[in-house]
């Protein structure tokens, strides 16, 4: 295999090492606070890489992402509660339960285009943000603290701060990969020319809306894990991971890094959070320059991150 | 019965307040075919400048009128510098941009303002119960939202239905391309249709002020609820807009007066409590899902006729 060197690929493992290596740089530097943004930022990046595959290459503009790192999050801090402490149950409840709300708002979405798409599925994550505020033994608006992490039967100790880190890092080039074969499959290219032409490939005889479900719940599933994770990361789930505005900082990770990229988000996802980390640290008013620096970005820099080092690379 | 009557004329004055904030946006959706999330910032905006203006006049008319005039020119401002470069955009790259805004503005305000909340005092006259019918009496200020409300409904209808200018509204919102290509100047018209939608949101908000508190993020719910009404409405409809407002309102409104006690047979008292909100909140979701799985174009859906 001879990878021709460009910037494009020298930023993606470059990228790649540094998230690697960050917990032993971690350790020697004695700076904690550095795993526990990445640890997030890692989380988010996966979110991020399972929104591209809908939005991206699937064309579907959904504004309801965030509803499945609530559903996620939820399905593990309540069977935390109830005294089901096992991650062997846990997680599989968190994938299967986001899955099930992805087939069904999915099935009913998927009916309509354009606004009217993102739109409702706005509404469907409102929907669910205002169930969660409503599950009075849970916690209700207050939020449900997760007292107990995940027990894998020590396969990994999810308490320990660095092997957390690499199993959400391993989660994460999980889901590149799962993307990346899904994007080169034959279902891949038929969810890719749907996007493009969905009346022509009706005609050649594809079930279109099937495929789109399909990827929908894919994407789905993917982000509940993300939830999951995002949960027993602040050992805390509220209805608050699920707001709107949540949803709508997914998409702008997509879009930052570089939407229908494989590695984009996950540059988007690491851009956009160190710009808030970094900006909150110098003023309290960060959105101030957060806010028109979207614009901007949005005005001039089409194509995101990965599109400009594409660029770059074509000189 | 009186309760349901005032529950009735809540729900009523919600739906026309509603209806103000979504008739902008469905204007400037219907005609640029521009999503604009930072609509529920002017609705911020709108009560802001009302509290700081009534504040200084001491007027609550004058403050009141200022209000809309500033609300009106940051609309026309905001359309000019950033939002114009938008029209042609994807929709997600308008969502974007506008989210930005909002971050923008919410930041904006805290700065401006303080993080804590203001208040809008009302005048002496308008806080003088009102008898409606006999024995129901009802505050007088939501009263003057009602007829207020109306009387700009009727307005707006008047001149989108009846004047040159309505009608190359109504012709943008079926076919942008056509009514450039007949020689209207299109840009000037976007500026005006968003100044007007500008205006309107602000009013909306100002006059929500005085009954809720005027603070940060007050307009991010509401302007989710306007985007519900106008995809059930169906996108550039005005009439849409309307009817969707005050069913939405009624819903709302009825729903968090009557779901606790109708919950309270089924769960224990304090989980409905809870549930409730919760519960009447998502029957608007509900009728929305509703709406778009059985005319995935909203109701009255603009463009087709």
């Amino acid at each position: 295999m001879t990878a021709s060197l460009n910037t494009r690929t020298a930023v993606t493992a470059l990228v790649v090492a540094g998230l690697v290596l960050l917990p032993v740089y971690s350790s020697i530097s004695g700076n904690v606070f550095v795993l526990t943004l990445f640890t997030r930022i890692v989380i988010f990046a996966l979110a991020a890489v399972s929104l591209n595959l809908i939005m991206g290459y699937g064309g579907m503009m959904s504004f309801g992402h965030a509803a499945y790192l609530g559903i996620g999050g939820y399905a593990v801090g309540i069977l935390a509660f109830e005294g089901i402490g096992s991650g062997f149950i846990q997680w599989p409840v968190a994938l299967a339960a986001s899955a099930l709300f992805a087939l069904v708002i999915g099935a009913l979405s998927l009916r309509t285009r354009g606004v009217y798409f993102i739109m409702i599925t706005l509404a469907f994550a409102q929907m669910a943000y205002y169930v969660a505020s409503g599950l009075a033994r849970y916690g209700g608006d207050d939020g449900l603290t997760i007292y107990k992490r995940s027990d894998f039967a020590g396969l990994v100790n999810l308490s320990n701060r660095v092997q957390f880190y690499y199993v959400c890092l391993g989660c994460l080039f999980g889901g590149i990969y799962l993307v990346w074969r899904i994007v080169n499959s034959r279902f891949g290219l038929v969810v890719q020319g749907v996007r493009s032409n969905e009346q022509r490939m009706q005609a050649i005889g594809f079930h279109a809306n099937r495929y789109r479900l399909v990827c929908f719940v894919i994407a789905g599933t993917l982000c509940g894990l993300a939830g999951a994770l995002l949960a027993t990361n602040t050992d805390f789930v509220s209805p608050s991971i699920m707001y709107w505005t949540r949803s709508g900082d997914l998409m702008v990770m997509v879009i930052l890094g570089g939407m229908g990229s494989l590695f984009g988000p996950v540059i988007g996802a690491i851009v956009f959070l160190v710009l808030e980390e970094s900006l909150s640290q110098i003023t309290e008013f960060w959105a101030l320059i957060m806010g028109p620096l979207l614009l901007l970005i949005v005005l001039f820099g089409r194509g995101g991150i990965d599109g400009w080092l594409e660029r770059l690379r074509r000189g | 019965m009186l309760l349901v009557v005032e529950q009735l004329l809540n729900g009523l004055q919600f739906g026309l307040l509603l209806f103000l904030l979504a008739a902008g946006l469905t204007l400037v959706f219907g005609i640029m075919d521009f999503v604009n999330l930072a609509h529920g910032s002017l609705y911020m905006m709108g009560a802001y400048f009302a509290a700081t203006f009534v504040a200084w006049t001491g007027s609550f008319v004058l403050g009141v009128v200022l209000a809309l005039g500033a609300t009106l020119l940051l609309g026309v401002v905001l359309e000019f510098v950033a939002l114009r470069h938008l029209y042609g955009r994807d929709h997600l790259d308008q969502v974007l941009a506008t989210f930005g805004l909002i971050l923008f503005f919410n930041d904006l305000v805290r700065l401006i303002w303080g993080p804590a909340g203001l208040s809008l005092p009302l005048p002496g006259w308008l806080t003088v119960p009102i008898q409606i019918v006999p024995g129901v009496f009802y505050p007088s200020y939501r009263l003057a939202i009602i007829v207020v409300s109306l009387v700009v409904a009727a307005l707006l209808y008047l001149v989108v239905m009846r004047t040159r200018i309505g009608m190359l509204i109504r012709a943008g919102a079926s076919n942008r391309e056509m009514i450039g290509a007949l020689g209207i100047n299109i840009k000037l018209l976007f500026t005006l249709v968003f100044g007007l939608g500008a205006a309107l949101a602000g009013l909306a908000g100002l006059m929500q002020a005085p009954i809720l508190t005027v603070q940060i993020g007050m307009g991010e719910n509401i302007l989710i609820l306007a985007f519900v009404i106008i995809v059930i409405g169906g996108i550039g409809s005005i009439r849409g807009a309307f009817l969707a407002a005050i069913f939405v309102g009624m819903i709302d409104t009825l729903g968090r007066a009557y779901a606790p006690d109708l919950l309270r047979h089924i769960l224990s008292p304090t989980a409905a409590s809870t549930a409730a909100p919760a519960l009447s909140s998502m029957l608007i979701y509900l009728l929305m899902a509703i709406v778009l799985v059985v005319r995935p174009e909203g109701l009255f859906p603009a463009g087709k006729r």
